[in-house]
This record gives structure tokens, sequence and C-alpha cells, in this order.
């Protein structure tokens, strides 16, 4: 089966050399990846979510926005009805990857994490389910 | 009106460059000996004698066309480069405080960063800034914080910098209206503005309205600087966004070079006098880690600047040809692993700029892989430029590693490259490299160049061909931890302090300043600047003068992939 990924860039945050590079990297690991385009709200990439029933939510964040931002999606997500694992990369220091997983953030991935790493993750994520 | 592709043919050959070099050598001459440094002595630490610059009598020479060595004939022994450092963050009294330390270490000139809200026309307390206030950058919404921003800062030894685009206008007007209102007049004002828009599209991203209507307001500022700010640098013609989103070098020069020459184009359809207005441009480079590369990449860029701006669009005045530039070194090289091996990164990626010739100069600070940097970091970014400045002797010889094969001929091969890629702009624009630059970014073509490369450099790193120390290679034992958070973002404060604005301010000025600018909006023809000006006395915010501007050129569409 293959995995559906959405990938995806919330709040003002341009930042996108990340996003392009590992949405290309998802593809040659043979995902089938959406990627949202810049500048979505927290309810848009719910509804990109749900519409296009993908197997996980990538989130995109450098602008240090995390904390405000995830939870907002997360809630989105759950009043539509998904229980989609979300993931996050970005700058994202040590406690507040830790207050992420709390608020069921399913896996974080900061500056160098290796693209073998995160395609393990997202496949069992997606296994698990 | 576009210069012919023929002649545009001429000027890409390359090493090429129609050089007089029979009389570099005795221009230059001339132009050292008239400089206040004629009679200064060089000398190596251990006593021998240093002259100003170096090469047999058929070399270039630095203040001479086309200026590959550099645009002042003595280049750091008349006058060292500007240490100008980079800051911002949570509210303006706060970031004015970093300002105060940063000069008070010695710093001689600061550039302002805007949270991202700001850079994107957003009121603090718009709902689309909730949890990106004072993060990455100032909040700036009204006049108010423009003067507790540069309070007490004396803006005629200093100059400022403001790294704004999309508002760009607008907080020029707010910069101008606070100064006058505390008594300076805008003919005095001396500091520079990026206002650089056709990146945004390219590289960057954060842009409001679409390109056009985006460059109406670039060139407003243009001709309202050009007529009554003589000191004012109004674009900053920026290299550094593209190359952090991932291009090659010669695709930096290229790119950076084709916005100017499009900027140069859009001032002569206003009317300006080429002459008049190009010795005011300036420009923004990378200090990436490729050390030869990077010195070569500034050589190439003058001599490809001077070319086109004599021979292809028929500038007179030397100022004009001259491509005066500041750099900052690499932020894409910092790793956030081992934080502390990017003092080394940043030294060396400093020198590479200062060899290279630069004006002006920031340093990163080596915690900004994970955070806006701490003072102390930030103290320790600006020490190493002077370390630099002062104790490695490197300032008293122009252009050092002129003449030596390698950078000779990397300078050439990059010249060649970047030139292609102009040339096929021009194309693409019909003889335009306005129209070039604007078609280009309407097909994607320029993203789609730097995305490969981003993408090329990634797979590298991914494999392991290309070492990255600390990420990919010699990786510690114990994982390390992330620096903590320098700083509070001020957000609830700077939304209190935006209400306080609205509750003093008169609203019917501010509905009667807002409806001029609406009206003068709709008429492509009038100057916006002084509708800008008229709104920021009458306290009107940033967003909603960008809000009333949308109303009228519409927003940009972000095209999904």
């Amino acid at each position: 089966m293959t995995i559906r990924v959405l990938v995806a860039k919330v709040g003002l945050d341009g930042h996108d050399r990340g996003v392009n590079v590992i949405t290309r990297m998802l593809r040659d690991a043979g995902m089938e990846v959406i990627y949202t385009g810049l500048f979505q709200t927290p309810d848009s990439v719910a509804r990109s979510a749900v519409d296009e029933d993908v197997d996980v939510v990538g989130l995109s964040i450098l602008s240090g926005a995390h904390l405000t931002l995830v939870p907002l999606v997360l809630e989105a997500l759950r009043t539509k009805g998904s229980d989609v694992p979300v993931v996050v990369g970005g700058i994202i220091p040590d406690e507040d990857a830790d207050e992420l997983a709390t608020m069921g953030v399913a896996a974080t991935f900061g500056p160098g994490a290796s693209l073998e790493r995160i395609v393990a993750t997202l496949e069992e994520l997606v296994t698990r389910r | 009106m576009g210069p012919r592709c023929s002649k545009a043919q001429s000027l890409l050959g390359a090493s090429e460059v129609n050089v007089d070099q029979e009389s570099s050598r005795a221009k230059w001459r001339d132009a050292y000996d008239q400089s206040t440094s004629a009679h200064s002595r060089g000398r190596t630490q251990s006593g021998v004698d240093v002259d100003p610059v170096y090469g047999p009598s058929d070399a270039e020479f630095p203040g001479v066309f086309p200026y590959t060595r550099g645009i002042h004939p003595a280049m750091y022994r008349s006058r060292l480069w500007t240490m100008r450092m980079f800051a911002g963050f949570a509210t303006a009294p706060e970031t004015n405080q970093r300002f105060r330390e940063i000069i008070a270490a010695g710093g001689t000139g600061i550039s302002t960063a805007f949270d991202m809200p700001t850079l994107l026309g957003l009121d603090s307390d718009d709902p689309r800034s909730r949890g990106e206030v004072g993060r990455c950058g100032v909040a700036i919404d009204t006049i108010e914080d423009v003067a507790d921003l540069y309070d007490g800062i004396d803006l005629s030894s200093i100059t400022t910098s403001m790294t704004i685009n999309a508002p760009a206008a607008a907080l020029m007007a707010m910069f101008v209206a606070n100064a006058e209102e505390h008594g300076t007049h805008r003919s005095l004002l001396g500091g520079t503005l990026q206002n650089d828009i056709l990146k945004e599209y390219q590289a960057q991203h954060e842009y409001v309205f679409p390109p056009r209507p985006s460059l109406r307001l670039v060139r407003d500022t243009m001709v309202f600087a050009t007529n009554e700010m003589p000191r004012w640098h109004p674009l900053s013609v920026s290299g550094y966004h593209i190359r952090e989103a991932g291009s090659t070098a010669a695709q930096e020069v290229a790119f950076t070079l084709a916005n100017g020459l499009a900027y140069v184009e859009l001032a002569r359809r206003a009317g300006l006098a080429i002459d008049s207005f190009a010795p005011k441009l300036s420009f923004f480079f990378n200090a990436h880690i490729d050390f030869f590369e990077e010195v070569a990449k500034y050589r190439c860029a003058r001599r490809l600047w001077a070319t086109w701006m004599r021979d292809f669009y028929g500038a007179h005045d030397e100022k004009s040809w001259q491509l005066r530039f500041h750099a900052q070194t690499a932020g894409v090289s910092l790793t956030a692993q081992q934080p502390e091996n990017n003092h080394a990164r940043t030294a060396i990626e400093a020198l590479a700029a200062v060899l290279g010739g630069a004006q002006s100069l920031h340093t990163n600070s080596f915690d900004e892989a994970w955070s806006l940097p701490s003072a102390d970091a930030a103290r320790v970014a600006l020490r190493t430029q002077q370390v630099i400045a002062h104790e490695t002797n490197v300032t008293q010889v122009a252009d050092p590693l002129g003449g030596s094969w390698y950078v000779e001929e990397l300078t050439s091969q990059l010249q060649r490259d970047a030139g292609q890629l102009l040339e096929e702009l021009l194309e693409i624009g019909q003889g335009s490299m306005l129209d070039g630059c604007l078609s280009a970014i309407d097909s994607g073509w320029f993203e789609g160049h730097i995305a490969d490369a981003a993408y090329e450099h990634e797979r590298l790193v991914q494999s392991g061909e290309r070492i990255v120390v600390g990420v990919n290679a010699y990786l510690d034992d114990a994982p390390g931890s992330s620096p903590t958070t320098a700083h509070a973002s001020g957000e609830d404060s700077q939304v209190a302090r935006l209400a306080e604005v609205r509750r003093h301010r008169n609203s019917e000025n501010v509905a009667h300043t807002l409806a001029s600018l609406r009206a003068d909006a709709l008429d492509p023809s009038i100057n916006l600047m002084d509708a800008l000006l008229a709104a920021s006395r009458a306290r009107v915010t940033l967003g909603e003068m960008m809000d009333t501007l949308a109303e009228v050129f519409g927003r940009h569409q972000v095209r999904a992939r």
C-alpha cells in the first residue's frame, strides 16, 4: 500500500526550502505526497487532510510559532473527526518537542533529521494504525 | 523599452571583458594618490612593508572599471567595512535596547529584523498574527513603534537598514514621518530599505500584492528617494535569500543582478535618468562556506554589474557601474548539532566576505540554528569582525587573492555561468530584463532552479558525499541539547500598545487618510508616498494601510504543487 502524506505549511512562515526538499525525498521513497503550499490556516490543513484521506500529516514550521499553531491544527482535525497522525518538522527545541508529544504529536523532526529516520517513522506510524 | 539582445551576447563572453589593461594600473595609481590613505604605510606583524595592492603592470586594479578587484582604489585602507548587525525581537523598546548594546560594543551600523506579521503587513492584533508577534523579529504596527525603535540612536552617525519588502513603502513613510515629527528633515536621513520585492516571489516568499502592483510601490519609493532623500538607499537588491533558499553561487549572482537590472528598467520607465538613481542602489549577498567560491563570486558580480551598466544600459557615472554590497554569513550553514562549531563557520565566511571586498557585513551568532541570537552570542559575532578588521592585517591589501590562478579561473567560470542565466532571462523578456524577471516569476522558473539546487545539496548530505561536521560526520556520542529559548515574544504587551494607539488617535483623520490612499492607489500615475506619509502621521496602522492597498491591488495567490 502506498502511503499518502499531506505536507503542510501553516501560519505566516515562508521558509519552504525544507518542505520542498522533503516533499521530493518522500516521493523518491515511494510515498504519495500532497503539498498544500504556503500560508495555510489550521482549518484548511485539516480540511485537506480529510478531503485527501491521507495516512499522515506533516507540518513544517520554522518560525517558532509551533506551540501556538500545532494545537490549533490538532483541534481542527479532531473537530472533523480525524485521528490521522501528525508529525512536525522544523526548529523545535527539545522541551517544546516534549510538549508537542503531550499534545498528541506523533513525532518531531529537528534540523538535520535523516531522511531514513523520517521515512521509517512515517511507515511505522501508518502500519500501527 | 528593451535594449537589444544582440548587444548582450557580446557582454556575456565571460572573462573576455573589455578591460583596458594598459591603463588600469595608471588609473588606479592616480585614484590612489588622491585618496586620503595615499600616505598610509602597510606592514606585516613582523615589520615587512606591504603595498596597498599587488599585480603585474597588465593586471586589473581596484577602483577601476570593471572593479573586479574592488570598488575603491585603497579598499579597507581608506575605510573599513560597516559592521552592521541585524537585530530585532519582541517589541520596539526591547529591540532598541539591543541596538544600543550593539553600538556600545563597537558596531558601526544597525539593521532591523521585523517579525512575520510586520513582514506580511498584518497588525499584531490580527488573528492571523497569533503566536508570531515579536517571534522572528520586532513587531511594528504604527509610527509610535518606529519612534520607540530608534529612540536615542543618532541616525546621522549610525546608519540604519530596514529588512522589509512587501510593506517597505509604508515602513519608509513611517520612518520619514517619525523623523520629521522629531525635527529631522527627510533630506538629511541616511539609511537603507531592502525593498527588493522580486526576490520575494523567487525565494523568500514574504509577498502580499501581486508582482506588478508591488513594483509600482518600489517605483514610488525610488522616485521619492531620488527627488527628496539624497542620502537614502531605497533598494538593496538581495541575493542572500536566494542562496539561503538553496541556489548555487552562480544562480545567486545571476538572479540578483537580473533583479537589479529589472529595477534599473523600472526606474527608467518612471522617467528617472539612470545616473540619478543607480548610484543609490546597493546589493546584499550571502557569505557561504565554500571559501574561494565566495571570493570569486563577489569579484565576478562586480565585473558583470559594471559591464552591464556601462555597456548595455549606457550609464555614464562611475558610481552607477560600481556594485556596493552588504554581506551576511550563511544562516543555512549553521548547524543545530554541536552549535559551538558555528563560531568557526561564521569566522571563515566573514573572512571570505572581507577578502571579497564587502562594504558592510553582518556575522551570524552561533546559536541561530535554534533561535534568535542571545545578547552574548551576538557580541561574539561582532567581535569576530573586529578580530578580522584589527588583528589579522588582511585589510592592508586590496583583493589579496587576485592573481591566484584558482581564484581568477573560478571568477571567470562563475561569470560565464551567471552570464548565461542572465542571457536566458533577457531572452525570456524579449530584450527586457524587467519583463524577463516577471515572466520567469509567473512560470516558476526561478523557484524551479532554486529547488533543484537545494534538492541536490540535501541529496549529497543524506548520502554522505558532502560532509557537514556534527550532522553526518564526527557525531558526538552524547546527544547535545538545544539552547533554551532566548526571549519572550512580547505579544501581549504589543497588542496592548496597539490598542492604546488606536484609542488615542483621531478616527476621522484615519478614515480620511485611508480614503486618500485608496483613491491614489486607483491611479497608477500617482506616487503613493505622500498618501502613506499622511496616513503614518494619522497613526494609521501598517495593517490598515496594507489592507486598503490590497483592496485595489489584490493579493498574490499561491500556486499549489
